[in-house]
């Protein structure tokens, strides 16, 4: 290739990327002004210059407790994810009979399903005997996300050679032990990608914490945000502070854990 | 057998729990409401009649129309952009392809009703500005029809899906021993013959996975929607998850609105199925 399509081609990959990366600028520009420099010109700086969005979004945020909120119901729904799906998995992995399949068929069936589809009942059922709340939250988003899970170590488990087990059941450890101790350990790449894929989607989500925690302390950022852009109608500089608050803890976990993030997403798709 | 009877279960029993009580049983529930008039207090069996009805109701056909209008635009364009995407940062291994890679990816970590204000703004402050300042009357008014509304979330969902899908077109891409391509260079094959006929070949099981990936995601799309248009102008870019929630839980027909609900399974299954015939095709 010549040199001067090359450095066309770069060019243009360059401009690309900006135009990709522009809706990021002008959040955080506009975060940084007053109504009236947004009022001016939205696209770029102006004259119009301050810090003070911030505080202001971050107190009607409420933003410590939302990103508490936040950050247990994906901690602990993650682990429990993690646990429940692991250990089933392992067992489906290493005894092979008519129950296994059917489990392994009901977790390919229900991931079909989608939310929308069991919403109603599943808020009814909970409704009925009074249990929504963070709690709840965090058990519904196991039962959603262990299928996927469990057919993610699955594949890793078969992956991890039997003799390990015989190895340890010789040296006389139980199969619980086996586990925790020697096999788990052994797909920690795995445990890497479910944890990621799963704290990714329960932290970003919206639908469902809307209908189980949509009350006063048990409010998840995602929530919080929606409501308090409905408050500040037309008060842009504000929403887009609030904005800017919530998206920063993920972009900045995103670029500590970048090839891992990725490698995971991948993974979870082509799997 | 080294796991013992009772070990097994207790290995495998909570997450059969936990699937059977948050997924099967809702599911089984659910089947029985959409055939009952339920309102979230009352309910009694009315038969067919909920699908009878939604099947004349035009605010459900329309809705359910624009669904499959916007999966079938947007599966066409998250998977060409991703594509490209994808041939960009894989031609070298260095400092730029791998900040373009970070670049392309990041809207997808960000959720949908964060993203649905993001462009938002865009829509209305930015682009009232860009069609004041260029005097382009295209940049006017967006998000105030039907028509700008749809390809509003259209745009906003290229935005977040194309570097997922890209990274699938990557990983499918890096598979190509690198051998084969320098062997057709040796033998003189130009760029875009590498392209069609060594390339694409290897990337047919990447386009099943991501055409049915964005197919599921855009069919179930509800934050995106909610955030960007709310459905307005009057109900004209609502889609039917979104129809699903105003019926259930604004308008509180319930039987109704599972019928719906019921209905997008449906929908959502056959295409898993086709999928699922296909790739078995290829490689059966």
């Amino acid at each position: 290739m010549k040199k001067s399509t090359k450095i066309l081609l770069g060019f243009l990959f360059g401009i690309i990327a900006l135009f990709w990366f522009y809706p990021f600028i002008i959040v955080i520009i506009n975060a940084l002004k007053g109504k009236r420099g947004i009022f001016q010109n939205p696209l770029w700086f102006t004259r119009d210059f301050t810090f003070s969005n911030f505080k202001t979004a971050y107190q009607a945020l409420d933003f410590t407790s939302s990103f508490f909120n936040s950050l247990a119901i994906t901690v602990a729904s993650v682990i429990v994810i993690t646990l429940v799906s692991a250990a089933a998995a392992y067992a489906l992995s290493r005894v092979k009979g008519p129950f296994s399949s059917i489990l392994y068929y009901l977790c390919a069936g229900t991931m079909l399903i989608p939310f929308q589809s069991i919403m109603i009942p599943l808020l009814s059922l909970f409704g009925k005997v009074n249990f929504l709340n963070r709690t709840s939250l965090v058990i519904m988003n196991t039962g959603l996300s262990v299928s996927l899970s469990i057919i993610l170590f699955y594949g890793a488990f078969q992956g991890v050679s039997k003799t390990l087990d015989e190895a340890a059941a010789l040296d006389g450890a139980y199969p619980f032990k086996t586990f925790v101790y020697i096999i788990f350990p052994a797909v920690s790449p795995m445990t890497g990608t479910v944890v990621i894929l799963n704290a990714m989607k329960i932290w970003n989500d919206y639908l469902l914490p809307s209908l189980v925690v949509n009350k006063d302390g048990m409010y998840t950022i995602p929530l919080k945000m929606y409501s308090f852009f409905g408050e500040t109608n037309s008060q842009w500089q504000l929403a887009l502070a609030g904005l800017v608050l919530s998206v920063v803890p993920i972009i900045i976990l995103f670029l500590l854990l970048q090839k891992q993030v990725m490698t995971s997403v991948t993974e979870g798709a082509i799997k | 057998m080294l796991i013992k009877k009772h070990q097994y279960l207790a290995f495998i029993l909570p997450a059969v729990f936990f699937i059977l009580l948050i997924i099967v049983i809702p599911f089984l529930i659910g089947i029985y409401y959409s055939f009952t008039d339920s309102n979230g207090l009352r309910s009694s069996f009315i038969g067919w009649k909920n699908f009878e009805v939604l099947f004349q109701d035009s605010t459900f056909l329309q809705s359910f129309w624009l669904t499959v209008k916007f999966s079938f635009v947007s599966v066409i364009l998250i998977n060409l952009v991703g594509l490209v995407f994808a041939l960009i940062v894989t031609r070298h291994n260095n400092r730029l392809t791998k900040s373009l890679r970070t670049i392309f990816f990041m809207p997808n970590l960000i959720g949908g009703i964060l993203l649905g204000f993001i462009w938002q703004f865009i829509f209305t402050s930015a682009f009232q500005a860009i069609a004041a300042a260029f005097h382009l009357d295209f940049f006017k008014g967006w998000l105030s029809n039907s028509s700008t509304g749809f390809w509003g979330i259209v745009i906003l969902f290229v935005w977040q899906m194309s570097g997922y899908i890209m990274l699938i077109y990557i990983s499918f891409l890096n598979a190509i021993p690198k051998n084969t391509i320098q062997a057709a260079v040796l033998d003189g094959a130009k760029a875009t013959q590498i392209f069609f006929f060594i390339k694409l070949p290897q990337l047919a099981p990447a386009f099943t996975i991501s055409l049915f990936l964005t197919l599921a995601s855009s069919f179930k799309l509800y934050e995106q929607n909610l955030a960007l248009t709310n459905g307005g102008p009057y109900r004209s870019t609502e889609m039917i998850s979104m129809y699903i929630y105003n019926t259930a839980f604004v308008n509180f027909q319930q039987g109704y609105a599972q019928a719906a609900g019921i209905i997008l399974f449906l929908c959502v299954t056959i295409v898993s199925f086709i999928q699922l015939a296909l790739s078995r095709k290829r490689e059966g």
